[in-house]
């Protein structure tokens, strides 16, 4: 349209921001289940890894290793193809969710590591049931600890979302893509989706900071 | 099908192998380029927000928070897409370098930042004490104790970067997932193709893994700090430690 020389043009911009806003519901949607699914899988994976014979934490901790050391967009691309039949956005959200849970799981486990030992003697000594110490006694202080860390995960999460995109799921960067295409206005498309992320993220992470400093008290 | 598709794609992935070849080195130099570039921004944010001016410091915050907060992904695709229509064009292979650098750079500069403030003020106290420059401090007292604290989280900064390089075929860039991809549709054997895309980017991340581990532990033998069953450097940590003390006894 207008050339090179053109620079942004307020009108593609104005055009694009409703198109680009629309993805974000998906991007949200995405970020929040996603999330969930590597919360739960993350401490089921540390747990296993933790109160299971030997043998079955090398069953759980080599694939959750693996996955944890390769792209997500090769899983992504890989499931895509050999689960044929799933919605992408359901695919897409197992997919990431289960990348990142073999990062929580480590974070779980840290924070399981914290506990301090005199914590499980005292539950010996009341001779407590095994489940109600993990529910009662020491999950509740693990997790406490690691809530910061498990925040800035989910800022990450959130932040490659866009990658569900390869698979065809219409989140905001896909959106802001086709516009970008159809339009020819991909700066105005990409510069809006950038500063959604950052307005989006930028509070979240300070939030996390300052959850960080309390708990650090 | 599938079965008749990983033998076409066996009996193909010999021919292939020097573009496989060509993809592995591309995606490596992307790697090491966006690395050491990251590394570069790491070290200018990073001591930047330290800087005891406030106007260097907002600056460096705003940036890193800048560059964290819009995502990678979105961050490429503004510099393949966008930058263009105004007036520049990269290379491909720049805009990942560029992205990549920026991105895990800002990443960098909370570690380096962080790092530095791990460092005990005591050893700036006995440094200033001794009286050394700025320079000079920063150079021989604080930054050998913060490189040994940075290393660990660099080595997921980078493995991070490395499974990050994928990004690159999206933008026509020929790395590795794009030749295997490419051998992948030519043949139809997916499963076999993706599997080895991602044992070899598994092997990839294993030796990264190990070069830093081992830069690690050099670190720490230079500290003399003996660290875990590895933990090599005995008889200089013997010694490191009474020059420890008396430096911190001095101040």
């Amino acid at each position: 349209m207008g050339g090179a020389g053109s620079m942004w043009d307020m009108e593609a911009a104005r055009a694009a921001l409703p198109v680009v806003l629309s993805g974000f519901g998906i991007t949200l949607l995405a970020t929040v289940l996603g999330f969930a699914v590597a919360a739960v899988a993350g401490l089921a994976i540390a747990l296993l890894q933790r109160s299971g014979g030997r043998r079955l934490a090398l069953a759980v901790g080599a694939p959750a290793a693996f996955v944890r050391s390769t792209p997500v967009m090769v899983q992504l691309f890989a499931a895509w193809v050999l689960v044929p039949g799933l919605d992408p956005l359901v695919l897409g959200v197992l997919v990431l969710g289960l990348h990142y849970a073999t990062y929580l799981s480590e974070v779980y486990r840290a924070g399981i590591d914290a506990v301090p030992k005199g914590q499980w003697e005292a539950c010996t000594a009341l001779s407590l049931p095994r489940r109600r110490v993990w529910r009662a006694v020491v999950l509740p202080q693990a997790v406490r600890k690691v809530l910061p860390a498990l925040g800035n995960y989910a800022v990450s999460l959130f932040k490659e979302t866009p990658f569900l995109s390869v698979i065809t799921v219409n989140e905001m960067v896909h959106e802001a893509s086709a516009f970008g295409s159809t339009h020819f206005a991909y700066l105005e498309s990409f510069t809006l989706a950038a500063a959604v992320f950052l307005l989006a993220s930028w509070p979240t992470s300070l939030l996390v900071r300052r959850l960080e400093a309390r708990l650090a008290q | 099908m599938t079965d008749s598709g990983t033998a076409v794609f066996l009996s193909e992935l010999g021919r292939a192998l020097p573009a496989i070849g060509e993809g592995l080195l591309v995606t490596l130099e992307a790697t090491a380029l966006g690395a050491a570039l990251a590394l570069l921004v790491a070290f200018a944010l990073g001591l930047a927000s330290r800087s005891r001016l406030l106007v260097v410091r907002g600056a460096a915050r705003a940036v890193v928070e800048f560059l964290r907060g819009t995502s990678l992904y979105v961050q490429l695709f503004w510099l393949f897409f966008a930058l263009p229509m105004l007036g520049f064009r990269l290379d491909p292979m720049a805009c990942g370098v560029l992205a990549f650098g920026l991105n895990y750079g800002a990443y960098g500069a909370e570690v380096v930042r962080g790092a530095i403030a791990a460092v005990p003020a005591a050893q700036t106290e006995a440094a200033i004490a001794l009286g050394m420059g700025p320079v000079l401090r920063l150079r021989r007292v604080v930054l050998p104790q913060a490189y040994a604290l940075m290393v660990p989280p660099f080595k997921n900064l980078l493995i991070q970067l490395l499974k990050a390089t994928p990004l690159l075929s999206l933008v026509t860039v020929a790395d590795l997932t794009f030749r295997i991809d490419q051998l992948r549709s030519a043949t139809g054997g997916t499963a076999a193709a993706y599997l080895l895309l991602l044992l070899l980017y598994f092997a990839l991340a294993a030796l990264l893994g190990a070069g830093m581990n081992a830069l690690e532990r050099r670190a720490k033998a230079r500290l003399g700090v003996v660290s875990g069953p590895g933990g090599r450097g005995g008889p200089r940590a013997v010694r490191a430690v009474p020059r420890a003390g008396r430096a911190g006894g001095g101040a």
